[in-house]
């Protein structure tokens, strides 16, 4: 019984030590990333590349759920609007919420799960075939020429996705809310344009949507290039990248928009 | 480039009490190399052995528990990360199955290190790759993928990748794994005719006796970490010693033993199991 | 995929998501204003604020013309201060008369601006002296209610 006691109380101790090493590691790997950024900026052709691959190629799922979520702000918002006779608030509703919170935080999780995970998975096996350690042998950085593209690629583009999740979004709550139920357009737009507000709306949500591409691209070039060099070890490394970076974008969004949205 | 100079008839590479541990467990204990400079050296053993360690060394990706690995007279653990890639800019290496990067095309592939290390104008690099990839045989393959070739193409892409920049060390490590004789044939002779047309010395780890012994002029034979034997192609086809005669006449027992070590023989082992069952039960 | 198919792919994007951003700026926000930071300061003092927020609008004839930037207690009259950012495009006269709406009845609180007909405008920084405060509904009821019994003192809203 003791002895059961004490193996869980090391094994306890031992998962903590090794979570902590593992912080650390990624703590020193982000400060690796930005140490060697030189190469992703002077040879930007690198870091368009990895945009291509992680802005472009997400592209679709981003428009289409935009679209989808503001539809649903629209039907919802009305619904329960126009139980107070303020139907005329839905462009409000539907901005805020998007321009807020759902934009920023719905396009990171796709993100996450759409570029995130790809490149772990793309990282991951380019370490697993030697990719990392022949680039090494050629006296060619791999953090610098493989790793920091990635990074900065995912760093720019999260927040023009969330910019056109939200506007896909509003445009999906105009679509439902002024030309399918009727909404006054004028008003629609007029109450929209009253109540958000630029530099507190607008920017924090900006602002939100950069800091979720660090966390994510950090998080996913990291498990990457820590992934145990074996298909497991790949896709259990790819796993890991989006349950991660989900997790940890909706805890930064909870403190972030403690910070933010306290007065208002 | 930076380099100590030395001697001609000196070795370009020098390995003194080379010892390594992963974690406590030991991979090579004292080992002692030298590959002389324009020759052909194999480092023999079976898998599992530190033989990719050895090179892993050399290559300066892993730094030694103790002793030191010189090349061209500069010991590879000492130096800072800008003269190691400096010094790495002069070696080459083939790695087991190509490592080639697989989201370029095969002249990509050769072109890699140019584009990075040099200001080559794009005509000149086109030439260059182009003669690099028609040394292996490969010259007609320039717009193929890495997906696309067969896992013997692969591994002369690779060459003519690691022959990229004229290495004066070249390293190869598993060169004929996995490969069907023809390729085997083509790879071996490969080596052999690019380290003499390049005046480079190499290093070939490897577990196939037959194909290595004919294009080689230096075995070294390593087991549990240590050098148990060396000499020329012929001494070691002649060599008495158990180990390496079992090794090279591929005989499944012998002084490597069939069995992996286990705490109890097996006869005791037994019984001990079936007298715990008959107690629980 | 060749480099410049890639590049122009990646422009696109580029200019979507700009594009993306310019709306939300342009269309859905308020970029126009209070982002330029061409603002100055007024404060106004008022027995009870209601509901009154910071970033409530402070509007003229229906215009809004600032912002509630700060709303502070004055410890020693024991009244609120109300901070606010007015646009520097926008000049009021001396007597303007500061009230605490209500948009609809249950909407947001803001703050209205009463023109008066001073020929000196306030500065940066200045109080404004006559103001009114919220209409609490409680109190509004209650005198209703009151208004009943004791004749002649509902006209008494103000405080």
């Amino acid at each position: 019984m003791a002895n059961k006691l004490v193996a869980a109380l090391t094994d306890l101790g031992h998962r903590v030590t090794s979570a902590l090493w593992r912080l650390g590691f990624a703590s020193r790997f982000l400060l690796m990333i930005l140490v060697y950024s030189g190469t992703s900026l002077r040879r930007f052709h690198l870091t368009i590349r990895e945009i291509y691959f992680s802005g472009v190629m997400s592209l679709i799922i981003i428009l289409v759920s935009g679209l989808f979520v503001g539809m649903v702000l629209g039907l919802q918002g009305y619904d329960t609007l126009e139980r107070y006779g303020s139907s005329s608030a839905l462009g409000v509703l539907v901005a805020l919420s998007l321009v807020r919170e759902l934009g920023p935080v719905v396009a990171a999780l796709l993100f996450a799960s759409r570029a995130g995970s790809a490149i772990t998975a793309e990282i991951g096996l380019m370490k697993a075939t030697e990719q990392l350690s022949a680039m090494e042998m050629m006296a060619v950085n791999p953090i610098a020429r493989v790793v920091a593209p990635r990074f900065w690629a995912g760093v720019l583009s999260m927040p023009l996705l969330a910019a056109l999740f939200s506007a896909m979004g509003i445009f999906g709550g105009y679509l439902v809310g002024v030309r399918l139920i009727g909404v006054d357009a004028g008003s629609f737009w007029s109450q929209m344009q009253a109540s958000v507000d630029f530099r507190e709306d607008i920017v924090n949500g900006v602002i939100k949507s950069i800091v979720f591409g660090i966390i994510i691209s950090w998080i996913a070039v990291f498990e990457g290039y820590d992934a145990e060099p074996t298909a497991e070890g790949v896709s259990g490394a790819t796993t890991r990248t989006v349950v991660t970076s989900s997790l940890a974008v909706l805890a930064a969004d909870f403190i972030l928009t403690a910070f933010m949205f306290r007065g208002a | 480039m930076p380099s100590v100079p030395s001697a001609p008839n000196d070795s370009l590479v020098k390995v003194s009490n080379l010892s390594f541990a992963y974690d406590r467990r030991p991979v090579l204990s004292g080992i002692n190399m030298e590959i002389p400079r324009g020759k052909v050296v194999a480092i023999m053993g079976a898998s599992g052995c530190g033989k990719t360690t050895t090179l892993r060394l050399i290559g300066g990706q892993i730094k030694p528990t103790s002793g030191e690995v010189r090349v061209d007279g500069q010991v590879v653990h000492r130096l800072n990360s800008d003269a190691l890639y400096q010094l790495r800019r002069r070696m080459g290496m083939l790695f087991q199955f190509g490592a080639l990067f697989t989201d370029m095309s095969v002249f990509d592939n050769v072109a890699f290190q140019m584009r990075e290390h040099t200001d080559f104008p794009e005509e000149l690099i086109n030439d260059l790759v182009l003669m690099k990839l028609h040394a292996v045989g490969l010259r007609g393959a320039h717009e193929l993928m890495p997906s696309e070739l067969s896992g013997g193409m692969a591994r002369r892409v690779a060459l003519a990748r690691a022959i990229a920049l004229d290495p004066m060390l070249m390293m190869y490590d598993e060169p004929f794994a996995g490969l069907d004789p023809i390729s085997l044939a083509i790879v071996g002779e490969l080596i052999r005719k690019l380290n003499d047309a390049l005046g480079a010395s190499s290093i070939i780890v490897t577990h196939d006796v037959q194909e290595s012994l004919k294009i080689v002029d230096y075995v070294y034979f390593v087991s549990a970490g240590k050098v148990v034997a060396e000499g020329t192609p012929d001494e070691i086809k002649a060599s008495k010693a158990e180990y390496v005669h079992q090794f090279v006449w591929g005989e499944a027992d012998g002084a490597v033993p069939f069995h992996y070590p286990a705490a109890q023989p097996y006869g005791e082992e037994i019984m001990a199991h079936a007298a715990e069952v008959s107690n629980r039960g | 995929m060749n480099r410049a198919a890639l590049d122009l792919w990646v422009g696109i994007f580029v200019a979507i998501g700009l594009g993306a951003l310019l709306f939300l700026g342009l269309k859905v926000g308020n970029l126009t204003f209070a982002s330029t930071g061409e603002t100055y300061q007024l404060h106004a003092k008022f027995d009870n604020i209601g509901g009154l927020k910071v970033r409530a609008p402070v509007k003229s004839a229906g215009v809004v013309v600032g912002r509630v930037s700060e709303i502070k207690f004055d410890p020693v009259a024991y009244v609120a201060v109300v901070t606010m950012q007015i646009d520097k495009r926008y000049r009021f006269p001396r007597d303007t008369f500061a009230t605490i709406n209500t948009s609809g009845l249950l909407g947001e609180q803001y703050v209205s601006f009463e023109v008066g007909g001073d020929s000196v405008m306030l500065k940066n920084g200045d109080f404004i002296k006559k103001t009114q405060s919220a209409v609490v509904l409680e109190k509004l009821i209650s005198q209703f209610l009151f208004s009943n019994k004791t004749a002649g003192s509902g006209d008494n809203a103000q405080k």
